[in-house]
């Protein structure tokens, strides 16, 4: 049913839909609001869900991670710091091939500290073995969770899935969204089956030392279900159409890629701003379009491959960085190419929006004007220069 | 014997106060309790892969989460209407407990989670080479703490973690020591009978550290608590129940242990233990009436 | 697929840590025994059984010889004897 709501709103309603048996979260900025929600729901007695309210995120994680080792389903959210002050428990719930969801509201990381949307954290954290989906508006936030829940519960794949959401751009943004119901619901997301858990009725261990005989295949492991879950994406996205009527690809939009001559490669709520220029410049005739990752992690490398081949001219705008280095989703999109026949002319790599600075139809209107045949890498689009005359001597 | 609770073959030193203190404690919980394991010497040597040295569900997470996983553990059974007649237990050393898992456990204790948490007190982090921690008692030679030119070993005294965990009005808090094996478990077996979060801290001595013939753990666990260095209370419910002793100098004690070894040549540093002794027996009324000859 | 991650109760037993033991192993004089079952209170690895008076006896299999039990024994009913003496094999481990 369709319905006009903020985006943590949304979030919250589908996350009681999959009934999780445990929630915990410690509060950040502007992750709050789902987390608030969720709280009211169970004072409410609309859901039932023992929520736990933790004295720091390393514990939010730490408490979903023991319930999922119990044997229940459960729901964190986080942003930022939160997700920086996590991160080794992040490592670890992969590590223990736990279940685990979770919404990153996407926000800067200190320092300087700052409060507003770039994506920082989650991609800090590319490395962890969590799956990581991207959306671009509110709906499809809402719909990655339902689908975060069967593809990370799925029991070939048992592994945490981190939805990430624009921190405020979609946390607190307010959009008519098609909200699935309970029926639909509970006919796309089976009740969790855990492969193992903590049960004294078939007591085992878990959490072992292994040494250096035995370390190293839980990490091939890791690696070849995060490849498998690739072909795995469309399946459920597929399944997930059937029941909600919505089609997602799963791992990359193409958004008017197939006679492009110049492709802007994002993630985020940055595309919608894409989308619009890209029907903007297409009226006026110019061949451009953007091609959408919606699965960072696993990088869906043989998709972008496929759907960018022919394109002679790629930007890829990151609204990260990975200092001292090339921006994260350049470098992976450029090594998608490296050893292929057929690449682009040219790939370059453009940084923007950090720390919440406004993404307009102008900054993206500027990339694809620097997107010509010679190279550019790391530029960062709208900077003001004046800003780097501080001097402290 | 495959109904055990914690089997043979892990990997402790001979001797180890720990190990002895780990046995006792769940064989008291029984074959009903799920444990959460913070890393150290015991969760190292009872669960190095492929083997388990434990015969109840048993979760290693990280070094200083195991009060949290713990009580993600109780949300999770309650939640499933399976928490009665479970005990669920934590386990930690004296670093993971009061130094990098403070905030796990006060959090635990504030929210009033039904779980019983035990402190293996061996007075340093041992699992990584000795190194000095919060529980680490005055005056210790450790490696981060050594004694030398300029120092008699650890300058600070033992944070009062019993203290810390009774502060936050739980329902039982207690000391115990490796050297009372049945006082163990009767300690363990009243704190899982009450409901609410719990505290058991046990005195672990450990032959390596320590630097003492593993023969003697007995004689040296019985010695920190007749010196007044190491008190076995109780709280329950704040109410202070205390064991009483035939006091003896702390001399007795240090003069066991390489670790206390120089001290031996300083007296005005064994005065400063002695100090720290006489405060204990006042403070908790540990001297027992002197016996009739 | 998923690798090693889990293991199940008992499988510490395969790890004999009665080859640790290089100087002293306990004997059980099984003599003057009350069944008081203080040895088996204290014994670290668990590998103390017995029941009835003069029955208890250590798994030598996992024994690490650390002499707790000695100690502990207040009849005096298990003394350390070097790791090769003829008396202590003559009571070796028992099935458990």
């Amino acid at each position: 049913m369709k319905e006009f709501l903020e985006g943590s709103r949304a979030i919250a309603d589908v996350v009681k839909l999959c009934k999780p048996g445990v929630i915990s979260a410690y509060p950040i900025t502007p992750q709050t609001h789902i987390v608030e929600d969720l709280a009211s729901m169970v004072s409410d007695g609309h859901l039932n869900s023992q929520f736990v309210n933790v004295e720091s995120e390393h514990s939010a994680a730490s408490v979903v991670l023991g319930a999922v080792a119990t044997g229940v389903r459960v729901y964190t959210a986080t942003s930022s710091q939160g997700l920086l002050y996590m991160a080794e428990v992040l490592f670890n719930i992969a590590g223990m091939r736990l279940p685990v969801i979770m919404t990153c509201a996407n926000r800067a990381i200190s320092a300087p500290i700052n409060i507003w949307n770039d994506q920082q954290d989650s991609v800090s954290m590319r490395d962890t073995g969590w799956i990581q989906l991207f959306a671009e508006d509110i709906q499809e936030a809402v719909d990655l969770h339902l689908i975060a829940y069967k593809l990370g519960e799925d029991r070939s794949v048992m592994l945490p899935v981190m939805v990430c959401m624009d921190g405020f751009i979609l946390t607190h943004g307010i959009e008519t969204v098609d909200m699935p119901n309970a029926e639909q619901v509970d006919k796309f997301l089976p009740p969790y089956a855990p492969l193992y858990k903590l049960d004294t009725a078939n007591p085992m261990s878990l959490g072992l030392l292994a040494d250096p005989d035995y370390y190293m295949e839980t990490r091939y492991a890791l690696q070849k279900t995060l490849e498998d879950t690739l072909t795995l994406i469309p399946k459920i996205t597929s399944d997930f159409s059937k029941v909600f009527g919505r089609a997602y690809n799963g791992l990359v939009e193409e958004y008017q890629t197939k006679d492009a001559d110049r492709v802007i490669i994002a993630m985020g709520s940055v595309c919608g701003t894409i989308k619009d220029v890209v029907d903007e410049l297409r009226a006026k005739g110019k061949k451009v379009g953007l091609l959408k990752i919606t699965s960072y992690r696993p990088f869906p490398a043989q998709a972008i491959y496929e759907a960018l081949k022919n394109v002679s001219k790629i930007a890829v705008v990151d609204r990260a960085v990975s200092l001292g280095s090339y921006a994260p989703l350049y470098s992976e999109v450029k090594t998608a190419f490296c050893s292929k026949k057929k690449k682009p002319q040219t790939i370059s790599s453009f940084i923007v929006g950090l720390g919440g600075r406004d993404i307009t139809k102008n900054s993206i209107k500027e990339v694809f004007r620097l997107l010509t045949a010679k190279e550019i890498i790391g530029e960062f689009i709208d900077l003001k220069p004046e800003l780097l005359k501080e001097n402290y001597e | 014997m495959n109904n055990q609770l914690f089997f043979p073959g892990h990997t402790a030193c001979a001797g180890c106060g720990q190990s002895l203190a780990a046995r006792l404690v769940i064989e008291a919980c029984g074959p009903n309790t799920i444990i959460a394991n913070n890393t150290g010497c015991l969760e190292v040597f009872s669960t190095k892969y492929p083997e388990t040295a434990w015969g109840v569900p048993w979760i290693h997470s990280l070094f200083e989460n195991s009060a949290a996983v713990a009580s993600g553990i109780e949300a999770a059974l309650k939640f499933s209407g399976k928490k009665e007649g479970t005990n669920i237990i934590c386990q930690g050393g004296d670093g993971s407990t009061a130094d990098i898992g403070l905030q796990a456990l006060s959090g635990m204790f504030e929210r009033g989670h039904d779980i019983l948490y035990i402190c293996y007190d061996n007075e340093a982090y041992m699992n990584t080479g000795v190194q000095r921690s919060g529980l680490t008692p005055f005056n210790t030679n450790t490696t981060t703490s050594p004694i030398g030119a300029k120092s008699s070993g650890n300058i600070r005294p033992k944070k009062p973690m019993p203290e810390i965990a009774n502060a936050h009005g739980i329902s039982y808090v207690a000391t115990a020591s490796a050297g009372f094996p049945q006082d163990i478990q009767r300690k363990v077996k009243k704190a899982i009978s009450l409901k609410g979060p719990k505290y058991i801290q046990i005195h672990a001595p450990c032959p390596l550290g320590w630097r003492y013939g593993m023969e003697i753990t007995f004689q040296v666990a019985k010695l920190a608590v007749e010196t007044g260095l190491y008190p076995l209370f109780e709280y329950e419910y704040g109410k202070l129940t205390s064991r009483q002793v035939q006091v003896k100098p702390v001399e007795e004690y240090l003069k066991l242990q390489g670790r206390f070894k120089h001290l031996l040549s300083i007296p005005e540093e064994v005065k400063k233990i002695q100090a720290i002794a006489d405060y204990n027996i006042e403070k908790y009324n540990l001297k027992a009436k002197p016996v009739e000859s | 697929m998923f690798g090693p991650l889990t293991s199940k109760p008992g499988t510490s037993r395969r790890n004999k840590t009665g080859s640790w033991r290089t100087e002293l192993k306990p004997q059980f004089l099984q003599k003057n025994c009350t069944a008081c079952k203080m040895c088996i209170g204290v014994c670290p690895e668990g590998c103390i059984t017995g029941s009835e008076k003069n029955t208890f006896i250590c798994d030598y299999s996992f024994c690490k010889g650390c002499g707790l039990c000695s100690i502990i024994c207040p009849k005096k009913d298990i003394v350390m004897v070097a790791e090769d003496t003829v008396e202590a094999n003559t009571k070796e481990k028992i099935k458990i």
